[in-house]
C-alpha cells in the first residue's frame, strides 16, 4: 500500500500504474470499476468483502470516504495492488468542501470502457440514480438491512426510488430461498391459495419475498412474526396440503410438502462478500427486482 | 403438460437450476475417482444448495461395511477434496442419506437389496424413484452391472421418473470394443439416460471456446485455413503413471488421452456455428468434424510415441517407466503420443491439427495453441523482425485457466526492432471456490438431465474410428521410442513437425 497524502486524481492513477509495474503485470484482466461509499467506520469491512469479491470479479476497487464537508479540501489515498486482490485498490479519504464533488475525483479514475458498479454498505442516499456517484454507476447497490437509521422504512423508500440499474443486498440474500420455493413448485406443480412469510419484525428481504410471491402468485400472501435470524418459514396453501420450508437457526431448514417425508436442506444465511459476487455477476437491469419492487410499493400505497 | 411454474421467469437469471428429487447409486467407491472427485462434488453440490432436499447417495461395493463406515470414507474424501468449506450442518443432513450395500457385481442378492435400499430412499428421504447410477469401475465391469440393473427392475422408471446411468473413460479400447460397450449400455438405457463423464468438457475454459469463437466477432474472420497455419492440441502431465500401472499398460498415452479430451478438444475448435447451444446442435457439429477428420497417408513421418526414462524431472530423481511396478520390462506401451490430424473441410483445408499427450513432461499443462500464418509481406528490414515469429492464440485449459494472445510489438528504444509479446487474459473466478468444479457441473447436469456436455457414442466411435488404424500401425513398428523424463517428448516428435517446417510450442 502507497500512502498518497493531499493528492488528486492523476496521481492516484499514476500510483495504479506504479503498482502494476511493480507488481510484474503490465496487463491485467480487471472486468469493473466498483466504487464503495462508506463512512470511516464500516469502510475497513467494507474493503475486505470487495476483497474477497474481487477473486471471482477482478476489478479496480474505489473505496471512497466522505468526511466533513466544513474546511479546505483535502484529498487522501492509499493505493495498492496484489496481496489477495484480485485486482487494484485505492482507498480514497475526502475532506472538506471536496466533499460535495466526489465524482470529480472518481470519474477519471474509471477503468476505460467497463462496467462500473457502486456499493453503500451502509446507508444509502435516498435516490441513489441521481446520486451524483451513483449516476456513474450502472449498477448501484444498497443493503436496507443495514441502513443505521429509519430500518424499517429504508425498503420500501429504496423501491419508491427504484431505477434500472439499482438493487438491494436483501433481494440478493432471498435467491436460495427463491430458488428452493421455484424448486418445490417444479416438483409440485400445484395451484398455489395463499402463502405466509415468517420472519424477524424489522426485516426487509422477508417484505421483498412478500411481494415477490404475491406478485407472481396473484395471491394474498401473509406477514407473520418471530424472532428470527432472518427469515424462519415460509409456507405456500395447496389444495393437497401446504408447501413449507421452515429455517430456525439460520443454517438448516425442513422442507416438507404433500405426500412426501420431510427433508432437511442446507439454507445457510450468506456473508455479504458471497452477496457482492452475486450482485456483480450481472450487470444489467434486473426485471424481476424491478417488478417486485414495483409490487411491494403498491401493496405498501395500498395499506 | 402442466401449468408453467409461476416462481419460474426466464428474466430470472439469479435463480439456479436445483435438481429435483432424486439419489445416486455409486459403484466402485474405494477408487482414486470417487473419493478425488464424484465425493467431494457432491458435497460442494449440497453445500452450494445445488442439491434437492432429501438427496441420497447409495455406495455399492465388495467391503463388509455399514452404512456408517461408507459415511466415514465420504467424511475423509470431503475433508481432504472438498473446494468449499466443510460445513456441520450441510455433511450432517447430507450424511442422513447415506447407505451402503455390501456385494459382488454377481451377487443377485446384494442387488436385491440395492433395490430394496432404493424403494426405502424413496419413502423415507423422497428420492421419487429417481436414481442416476454412477459407474467408478473398470469397463469390464460394465456389462455385469447394467444386466444386473435390470434383471432387478432397477433399471426401468416408474411413470415420471427416471434412472440414468453415468459412466467414465475409457469408452473402449478400440471402435470394436467401444460398440462392444455401447452395446451393452443401449441394451439396458436408452441413449438418452446414458451419461459419458469427459471432465475437460465441464471444464470454464473449454466452454469458453465456444463462447470466444461464437459470441465475437474479432476471432471469426481469421478462424480458417486463409490464416491459421496450424493448430496445437497438447496435455501435458509432469508425473509418471503412478499407482494406475494395471491400467495403463497396454491401454497408452493415445487411448488414455487423444480419443476423448484432445479429439473433443478439436472439434470444439474446428467445428461450425451450432444453430443453438443445445445438446444435439452441438453434437451435430462436433460429430461433423470427427467424421472429416482424416489422417496423413504416411503414418511413419506423421506420429511420434514414446516411453518415458529414468531422470530427473522438476529437481526430483524418478525412475522410467518400465521401472514402475507393475509395468513389464519389455512393455511396448507408450507415455507420449503425437497425432497429426487434417479436417478436410473448406474451412480447414491444408491446416494440420497436432495433437500431443504425455506422462513426465515438462510441467503439467493442457492447451490449444491456434498459430497463424506470417504477415504476407513485412516492409521492415530482416533484422528488424528476426525475433518475429507467429501470431498466436492460446487457450490455456489447465492450470492458470484463461487465454493468450502472441503478436510482434516493437522493442522500445530508438531502433526499430520487432519481437514477439504475450498478453494473457486470466479467469479470476477459476480459483475461488464461487466458481464450480467440472465435476460438480457434470454431475448436477446428469442429476438435471441436461447433456450438451457429454459426448455421445456417436462421437466416440468416431474417435476411435480416427485413431484404430494409428495404434495398428505402432503396434506393427516394436517398441516406443525412448525419453527423457522430464523433457518435451522423444525426438521423433520433433522430426514430425520439422519435416513441415514447423515446431512445437513449448506451453
Amino acid at each position: 500500500m502507497i500512502e498518497l497524502t493531499d493528492t488528486n486524481s492523476s496521481q492516484i492513477a499514476a500510483e495504479f500504474v506504479r503498482a502494476r509495474t511493480r507488481a510484474g503485470s503490465p496487463a491485467m484482466g480487471m472486468v469493473m470499476t466498483l466504487i464503495i461509499v462508506a463512512p470511516e467506520e464500516d469502510a475497513e469491512e467494507a474493503m475486505f468483502a470487495a476483497k474477497r469479491a474481487s477473486r471471482e470479479h477482478p476489478s479496480r476497487v474505489l473505496g471512497v470516504i466522505l468526511g466533513e464537508t466544513r474546511g479546505t479540501s483535502r484529498v487522501s489515498a492509499q493505493v495498492g495492488s496484489g496481496d489477495g486482490w484480485g485486482g487494484e485498490t485505492a482507498l480514497i479519504r475526502l475532506e472538506g468542501e471536496v466533499v460535495e464533488h466526489a465524482e470529480s475525483v472518481v470519474l477519471p479514475l474509471l477503468l476505460p470502457d467497463s462496467p462500473v458498479a457502486i456499493w453503500w454498505p451502509t446507508t444509502a442516499p435516498a435516490d441513489p440514480a441521481s446520486d451524483p456517484l451513483g449516476a456513474l454507476a450502472q449498477r448501484r447497490i444498497t443493503d436496507s438491512a443495514s441502513a443505521s437509521r429509519g430500518k424499517a422504512s429504508a425498503m420500501v423508500n429504496q423501491c419508491r426510488a427504484y431505477a434500472p440499474g439499482n438493487t438491494d443486498l436483501s433481494w440478493t440474500r432471498l435467491t436460495p430461498w427463491r430458488a428452493l420455493l421455484a424448486a418445490a413448485l417444479d416438483q409440485h406443480p400445484l395451484e398455489v391459495t395463499g402463502a405466509k412469510v415468517t420472519a424477524e419484525r424489522v426485516s426487509p428481504s422477508a417484505d421483498l419475498l412478500v411481494a415477490w410471491l404475491s406478485d407472481r402468485l396473484g395471491v394474498e400472501v401473509a406477514r407473520g412474526h418471530s424472532d428470527g435470524p432472518g427469515i424462519t418459514e415460509v409456507s405456500m396453501e395447496t389444495e393437497e396440503g401446504p408447501i413449507r420450508i421452515s429455517r430456525a437457526d439460520g443454517r438448516l431448514a425442513t422442507f416438507s410438502s404433500p405426500h412426501r417425508p420431510n427433508r432437511p436442506v442446507a439454507l445457510k444465511r450468506r456473508e455479504i462478500p458471497a452477496l457482492l459476487a452475486e450482485e456483480l455477476r450481472r450487470l444489467d437491469e434486473d426485471d424481476v427486482y424491478a417488478a417486485t419492487a414495483k409490487h411491494l410499493v403498491e401493496m405498501e400505497d395500498a395499506g | 403438460m402442466s401449468a408453467p411454474n409461476p416462481l419460474r421467469d426466464p428474466q430470472d437469471r439469479r435463480l439456479p437450476r436445483i435438481a429435483g428429487p432424486c439419489g445416486m447409486v455409486l459403484f466402485g467407491v474405494t477408487g482414486d475417482l470417487s473419493r478425488k472427485k464424484v465425493m467431494p462434488a457432491i458435497y460442494d453440490l449440497a453445500n452450494r444448495g445445488l442439491l434437492p432436499p432429501g438427496f441420497s447417495l447409495v455406495g455399492f461395493a465388495r467391503r463388509d461395511w455399514e452404512d456408517q463406515d461408507f459415511a466415514q470414507i465420504v467424511h475423509d474424501a470431503v475433508k481432504e477434496h472438498a473446494r468449499t468449506p466443510f460445513r456441520e450442518e450441510v455433511w450432517n443432513q447430507l450424511s442422513e442419506g447415506f447407505r451402503f450395500v455390501s456385494g459382488n457385481f454377481d451377487d443377485d442378492d446384494a442387488f436385491d437389496q440395492l433395490r430394496r435400499t432404493v424403494e426405502e430412499l424413496d419413502a423415507l428421504r423422497g428420492t421419487g424413484g429417481n436414481m442416476a447410477f454412477y459407474l467408478a469401475i473398470p469397463p469390464a465391469f460394465f456389462g455385469t452391472v447394467v444386466g444386473q440393473l435390470k434383471e432387478h427392475g432397477l433399471a426401468d422408471p416408474g411413470p415420471e421418473q427416471w434412472r440414468r446411468v453415468v459412466v467414465e473413460k475409457p469408452f473402449g479400447h478400440d471402435l470394436e470394443s467401444a460398440r462392444e460397450l455401447n452395446e451393452t449400455l443401449a441394451g439396458v438405457f436408452p441413449s438418452g439416460s446414458v451419461f459419458r463423464i469427459d471432465h475437460y468438457l465441464g471444464k470454464e475454459t473449454v466452454q469458453n471456446i465456444l463462447a470466444m469463437r461464437f459470441a465475437n466477432n474479432m476471432f471469426e474472420p481469421i478462424w480458417n485455413a486463409n490464416y491459421v497455419d496450424h493448430v496445437q492440441i497438447t496435455m501435458a502431465e509432469d508425473i509418471g503413471i503412478g499407482g494406475r500401472a494395471g491400467y495403463y499398460d497396454g491401454i497408452g498415452a493415445a487411448r488414455d488421452v487423444i480419443q476423448n479430451h484432445l479429439l473433443q478438444l478439436m472439434a470444439l475448435v474446428a467445428m461450425e456455428e451450432p444453430v443453438a447451444f443445445d445438446a444435439e446442435s452441438l453434437r451435430l457439429e462436433k460429430q461433423k468434424v470427427l467424421a472429416s477428420a482424416k489422417l496423413p497417408p504416411r503414418l511413419d513421418t506423421t506420429t511420434a510415441r514414446g516411453q518415458y526414462q529414468a531422470g530427473w524431472a522438476g529437481g526430483q530423481k524418478v525412475i522410467g517407466f518400465t521401472d514402475e511396478e507393475g509395468i513389464a520390462k519389455d512393455s511396448a506401451t507408450e507415455t507420449f503420443a503425437a497425432i497429426t490430424v487434417h479436417v478436410e473441410t473448406r474451412r480447414w483445408a491444408g491446416v494440420p491439427f497436432y495433437l500431443r499427450t504425455g506422462k513426465r513432461l515438462g510441467r503439467r499443462v493442457t492447451e490449444v495453441a491456434v498459430v497463424f500464418k506470417r504477415a504476407p509481406h513485412l516492409p521492415f528490414t530482416q533484422t528488424a523482425t528476426e525475433d518475429l515469429t507467429q501470431n498466436a492464440l492460446v487457450i490455456r485449459v489447465q492450470p492458470d485457466e484463461g487465454m493468450t494472445m502472441r503478436f510482434g510489438s516493437k522493442v522500445p528504444g530508438t531502433a526499430m526492432e520487432i519481437r514477439d509479446v504475450n498478453m494473457d487474459f486470466a479467469y479470476g473466478g477459476s480459483f475461488t471456490e464461487a466458481s464450480a468444479e467440472a465435476y460438480e457441473r457434470l454431475i448436477l447436469d446428469v442429476l438435471l438431465g441436461d447433456p450438451p456436455l457429454f459426448p455421445r457414442h456417436e462421437e466416440v466411435e468416431l474417435s476411435w474410428k480416427l485413431l484404430d488404424p494409428v495404434i495398428e500401425h505402432w503396434e506393427k513398428e516394436g517398441r516406443p521410442e525412448p525419453y527423457e523424463s522430464g523433457t518435451w517428448g522423444p525426438a521423433s516428435a520433433e522430426a514430425m513437425l520439422a519435416r513441415d517446417g514447423r515446431t512445437w510450442r513449448r506451453p
